[in-house]
Order: structure tokens, then C-alpha cells, then sequence
């Protein structure tokens, strides 16, 4: 008998089984354990018996929970931006270079996602280390006595991250850079605009869809790299994934890692929305073509 | 026109440019444009016509030769300082910002403030029949309204050259020729020497006052559209512009009025001499269709009927010459203009002796 009998052609007569698969993977291994995450996160005890909304409580009166919160999105900000910043004019030069530069350029800037997350880490703490290569070489020139700290400091922190995040930046940035219809500088420029406002006023602003998506991937990528955080950043500064960890591995108090996991999700789905609802108010004019 | 007279004149002196990679682009241009005149660079693509407007513009720096604009030399000056006026061939609006705001960029440039922006902008808006559509986008427009904006923006930095790139490339038959009546109209209103860039010779001969025609980065010839069409100067022009039957012969005798030359495909035909030729040099012979007629007498060639074409108002014969010449003869359709029959002899001579063109090889 058959049992086919809908139209060929119409998406919808196609069996929904075939999304079984991942569809399964994502239920099992993705939206359970964060239901169980979730149910976790709301007991008082850390035996988890007892109902409760104490934990959330817990994070959102404690001073050091929230200020481990406040430091992880600011470092996020800090790298989004150091990111923007450089990324931007290797984009822009991208865009206007020949095509041997260009695949030089790509090979660059995706060189840190080629080299695992350790070994990439490590380098920065060689490079970044008290007798590591770059206070070596200042110290080699007589321009400083004795070391910079530069090591389990904020500033070589953002720097590592920034390095690893760039591709998430740089390659949205491209795309959209490379969409601008070329003869627009071109007709700023005949109307009498100086390349300073031609940027401002025509570049910038069409590129904002690339700005916006860069700094969305870039943004969550870097606030939750535990293990450059953890190598780089090293004792001193403790950030939400490591507070985390700290609290499920270590203390073993599973009901306040999970709505630590919680808040932070919640914390990073805010800030997600935020860049993709300027992203939207952007594409009104960006996608035009 | 008081704003007619204030047009500056364009002078191109003896411009070569070579790009990075040696090809020449174009080579010794001489061009010496009034204030006031429509100008068209025809060529085919890759001619150096663009190459040229873009050095107009500043966006290229000529290797040789100076710009001169009105009195100035404007070598050393970059595309915001030239006051050169451009509507590109896919118009280059900008699509973030309003039509209103379009036209009013230049003038933002310059530091005129809003209010003036807002009115300049809605006067220039009203002028190319766009006036209710200032709060509009770019993409919301079609493309001949698109092209009006483009215009405007243009015209409101009242620019003392006006550069047209392929303007009518992107627009279907019917509106291309509104288009152009509208563009002549509003140049003549502004009184802006302009220049158009084209490949589409009818867009040329229509428009301009006149017509450079370039081919290979060479000026083959800067004359009105009639001086164009009826008297070309090389092969190239009477080929490219309209067009033309080309047959080889052999010149056998020459006077004050051409020369006389014996064809391949037989018969002597007597021809206008635009570049000087000697007895006894190779030659071709260029005739356009619309010029050539049946005889009865033993003038001209002979050949037989390949093909009848009734195309309207004309009727096209494809005559084979005894060379094996294909050569096409064009008519005026009277009501008693018959088809001929493929296979008939016939003999076919030009209307006039200075209607046919000779040109040396």
C-alpha cells in the first residue's frame, strides 16, 4: 500500500524523522542537563532536598558574587572592543588589498583557531612571562630595569584573549566591508567629503552589520574561555567560569554552581539580545544593496 | 543665460596613463571642451573612456598631461577638492541615508547647515520631478527615479564639470530615451559643461554636441555627431558609428575630390580620401548601407541577392559580392519597394561619388 500521498516538492510532506537524529542529540544532551541545571539550581541545600529560591539569593546579595559577574562582562567589553579596534582597519585593509595579500591576511588572522586553545595559552604566558620574550628584549635594549608585570594582569589577559577572538570579529567585518558598493567612497568623495567623514558618515554606518555580529561572537566567546582565563589571568582574578568551577568541583555545592550557570546564561543572553536588536535597527539600511 | 556663460570650460592636454602594470590606458588625449557643452566619450569597452573620467574626477592620477578646469590646473587637487560633479552607472546612492539627505551630502560636506541643506535639497528634488519623495530610501525608488536623485546630488554642489558614467546603461528601452531628453533638459537648465561616457553610439550622436570617439586609448576622432557620421576620419569611426560595408580594393588613380579604386569584387568606385592615399596602395573602401543603390547602368559592383530583410520602415538586401563580400544595402520602404529574390544579379554603385569612404590598410 502506499502511504505517501501528499504533493512531491511540498517541505512539510517530508518526514519530520529526518530532524530525529539531531533532534534527539539536542533534547539529550542539551536541553535536559540544562532542565536538570535549572531544577538543580533550585534547592537551598547543597544535598539538593530542600526547595528553594536561596541560592539565587545567595549570588544577587553576595558583593563578590556580583562583582565576579560585573569583572567577566567588563572583560568581555574590554575585548570586544580591543578586538573592534584592531580588527576593523585588517578588515578594511583586507578589502583592498590584492588577492595574494588577501589569502595572507586570512591565513593570519585564522592562525589562532589552527593551534590548540593550550599550547596557543602557554605561548602567551612565554611571551608574556617575567623573563618571558618581551621583557627579555626590553631589558636587552636598556629600556627598563627590572621586568613589567605584564603576566596575570588584566591588560595581558584582554591582549591574549583579543588575539584568540579575533577571527570571530574579522571575518564578519570582511563580509560586510566587501558588501559596500566600492563607487560610495567614491561618490563621497566627488561630492566633496574628506575620507575622515566619508568614513563616519557612509563606511561606518554600513558596515554596522558586521560591527554588530563581530562583537555578538566575540563578546560571548571571550567571556566564557576558561582556560585562557584561568592560565593567563591566573589566581588573582576570578571570573564567572572559573567561579563555577570552584563551586562544583571543589566545594562540591552543585545547587549554587548551577544558578551561578544560571545567571551567568541569563546575564549573556541579555547582552546577546541587546547587540542583535542594534544589529536589526542596523540592517534596516545596512542589507541594502 | 547668465549661468551659461559662468560654465567652465574643460581642457584635457595631451593626458597619457599607464597603469601599475604598463598597459596604456589611454594615450595623448587632446581634448578641448567649452563651457556650457555636452561632450561624449564613445568608444567600445576597454577603450580608456572610464579611465579618463576618472581622471577627471581625481580618483586616478594621469601618468602625463594636465586637467585644466575654467582657468586652473587641477592636477594636484583630490576628488573633494575638484568640484566635479559624478552620477555613476549603478548611481552610487547612498542607501542608509534619505533622498533628501542624498542630495543635501554634498552640501553637508561643505558645511551648510541644516535648514539651507533641507530646502536646496527639496528645490533640486522638485526640479527633477521628485519632490514628494524626499523622505524616501534609495531602494524604495525605481531605477530611472534613482538616476534623477543621482542627478540632483550632483548638481547640488553646483559642480563646475558634470561627469555622466554609462548613465542610461541600467535603464529599459523606453524610459532610456526619457531619461536622456530629461538629463539634456536639466543640463541645459544648470548650463553645466558635462561629459557623457558611452558605449551606445545613438546615446552619443543624440545628446552631445559633440562626440570624441576613442578606441584603444587613441582619440580617433572629436567632432559633432554629423561631422562623426558623415565624415569619419579612420576606419575605426566609420565602423564603429553606424553602420558600414567594408570591401578591399586598389587605388588606381587619385584627385583634389579622392580616389578612384578598383575593387577585389570588381567594378571602380570613386571615394572621399579623409587620410591621404597614393596609386596602386591597398585600401579599404567603407559604404554605408544607407548609401548604396540598385543600378542598371555598369557603375559600381556586381553581385547577387543573398537575403531580403523587410525591417519596417527600411528594407535590408544582403547582397555576395563576386569576391564572396557580403554587403548590405539599405532602402526606404515606399509602397513600391519590392523584395528581391535571392539568386538575382544585380549592380549596386553608391548614391553619390563622396559618399564612399577609402581608408589605407
Amino acid at each position: 500500500m502506499k502511504s505517501a500521498t501528499t504533493a512531491p516538492g511540498d517541505v512539510t510532506s517530508f518526514s519530520l524523522g529526518l530532524a530525529l537524529p539531531l533532534g534527539l542529540a539536542f533534547a539529550i544532551f542539551f536541553v535536559l542537563p540544562l532542565a536538570q541545571l535549572f531544577y538543580l539550581s533550585l534547592h537551598n541545600d547543597t544535598a539538593a532536598t530542600v526547595w528553594g529560591l536561596g541560592q539565587y539569593i545567595k549570588f544577587l546579595t553576595d558583593p563578590f558574587s556580583l562583582a565576579v559577574l560585573g569583572s567577566t562582562l567588563l572583560l568581555g567589553a574590554e575585548v570586544t572592543l580591543a578586538c573592534l579596534v584592531l580588527g576593523y582597519p585588517i578588515a578594511w585593509l583586507y578589502q583592498r588589498s590584492g588577492s595574494r595579500v588577501q589569502t595572507l591576511i586570512i591565513m593570519i588572522v585564522l592562525l589562532p583557531l589552527l593551534t590548540s586553545v593550550v599550547v596557543r595559552t602557554f605561548a602567551w604566558i612565554v611571551i608574556l612571562g617575567r623573563q618571558g620574550i618581551i621583557n627579555s628584549v626590553l631589558q636587552s635594549l636598556g629600556l627598563i630595569g627590572t621586568p613589567l608585570r605584564m603576566i596575570y594582569t588584566q591588560g595581558g589577559l584582554i591582549a591574549a584573549l583579543a588575539q584568540v577572538q579575533m577571527p570571530l570579529m574579522v571575518l564578519p567585518l570582511i563580509t560586510a566591508i566587501g558588501r559596500i558598493d566600492p563607487n560610495l567612497s567614491d561618490a563621497s568623495a566627488s561630492l566633496g567629503a574628506g575620507s575622515w567623514r566619508t568614513f563616519v558618515k557612509v563606511m561606518l554606518p554600513l558596515s554596522m552589520p558586521g560591527i554588530i555580529a563581530g562583537c555578538t561572537l566575540t563578546y560571548a566567546a571571550a567571556i566564557t574561555a576558561f582556560i585562557t582565563q584561568s592560565l593567563v589571568g591566573g589566581g588573582q582574578m576570578l571570573f564567572m567560569p572559573m567561579y563555577l568551577y570552584q563551586q562544583a568541583s571543589t566545594l562540591q555545592n552543585w545547587p549554587f554552581a548551577a544558578a551561578i550557570s544560571i545567571i551567568f546564561l541569563f546575564a549573556v543572553l541579555a547582552i546577546v539580545a541587546l547587540f542583535s536588536t542594534l544589529g536589526r535597527r542596523a540592517r534596516g539600511y545596512g542589507d541594502a544593496r | 543665460m547668465a549661468s551659461v556663460s559662468e560654465a567652465k570650460s574643460l581642457v584635457l592636454d595631451r593626458i597619457t596613463h599607464r597603469f601599475a602594470s604598463g598597459t596604456m590606458a589611454v594615450s595623448d588625449i587632446n581634448l578641448d571642451v567649452k563651457g556650457g557643452e555636452i561632450i561624449a566619450l564613445l568608444g567600445p569597452s576597454g577603450c580608456g573612456k572610464t579611465t579618463l573620467l576618472r581622471i577627471i574626477a581625481g580618483f586616478i592620477g594621469q601618468s602625463e598631461g594636465r586637467v585644466i578646469i575654467g582657468n586652473d590646473v587641477v592636477d594636484a587637487l583630490p576628488p573633494n577638492r575638484r568640484a566635479v560633479g559624478i552620477v555613476f552607472q549603478n548611481y552610487a546612492l547612498f542607501p542608509h541615508l534619505s533622498i533628501s539627505e542624498n542630495v543635501g551630502y554634498g552640501l553637508a560636506a561643505r558645511g551648510v547647515d541644516k535648514a539651507t541643506r533641507a530646502k536646496e535639497a527639496q528645490r533640486l528634488l522638485d526640479m527633477v520631478q521628485l519632490g514628494p519623495f524626499g523622505e524616501r530610501l534609495p531602494r524604495q525608488l525605481s531605477g530611472g527615479q534613482q538616476q534623477r536623485v543621482a542627478l540632483a546630488r550632483a548638481l547640488a554642489i553646483k559642480p563646475s564639470i558634470l561627469l555622466l558614467d554609462e548613465p542610461f546603461a541600467a535603464l529599459d528601452k523606453n524610459l532610456r530615451l526619457d531619461m536622456q531628453i530629461e538629463v539634456k533638459r536639466l543640463q541645459r537648465m544648470a548650463g553645466t559643461t558635462t561629459l557623457i561616457v558611452t558605449h551606445d553610439q545613438e546615446e552619443a550622436l543624440s545628446m552631445a554636441d559633440r562626440v570624441a570617439v576613442l578606441s584603444h586609448g587613441h582619440l580617433e576622432q572629436f567632432g559633432t555627431p554629423s561631422e562623426i557620421y558623415d565624415q569619419p576620419q579612420t576606419l575605426f569611426v566609420n565602423s564603429f558609428v553606424g553602420t558600414a560595408n567594408k570591401m578591399k580594393g586598389v587605388v588606381v588613380a587619385t584627385d583634389a575630390s579622392g580616389a578612384k579604386v578598383a575593387l577585389e569584387a570588381g567594378g571602380e568606385i570613386i571615394a572621399r580620401a579623409p587620410k591621404p592615399v597614393s596609386a596602386s596602395d591597398k585600401v579599404t573602401v567603407c559604404l554605408r548601407p544607407e548609401h548604396l543603390t540598385f543600378v542598371t547602368d555598369d557603375t559600381g559592383f556586381a553581385g547577387e541577392i543573398g537575403m531580403a530583410l523587410p525591417l519596417g520602415a527600411t528594407v535590408v538586401h544582403e547582397i555576395k559580392a563576386k569576391d564572396g563580400t557580403s554587403i548590405k544595402i539599405s532602402q526606404a520602404r515606399t509602397g513600391g519597394t519590392p523584395l528581391r529574390e535571392a539568386g538575382t544579379p544585380v549592380r549596386v554603385a553608391p548614391l553619390a561619388p563622396g559618399l564612399a569612404t577609402v581608408f589605407p590598410e
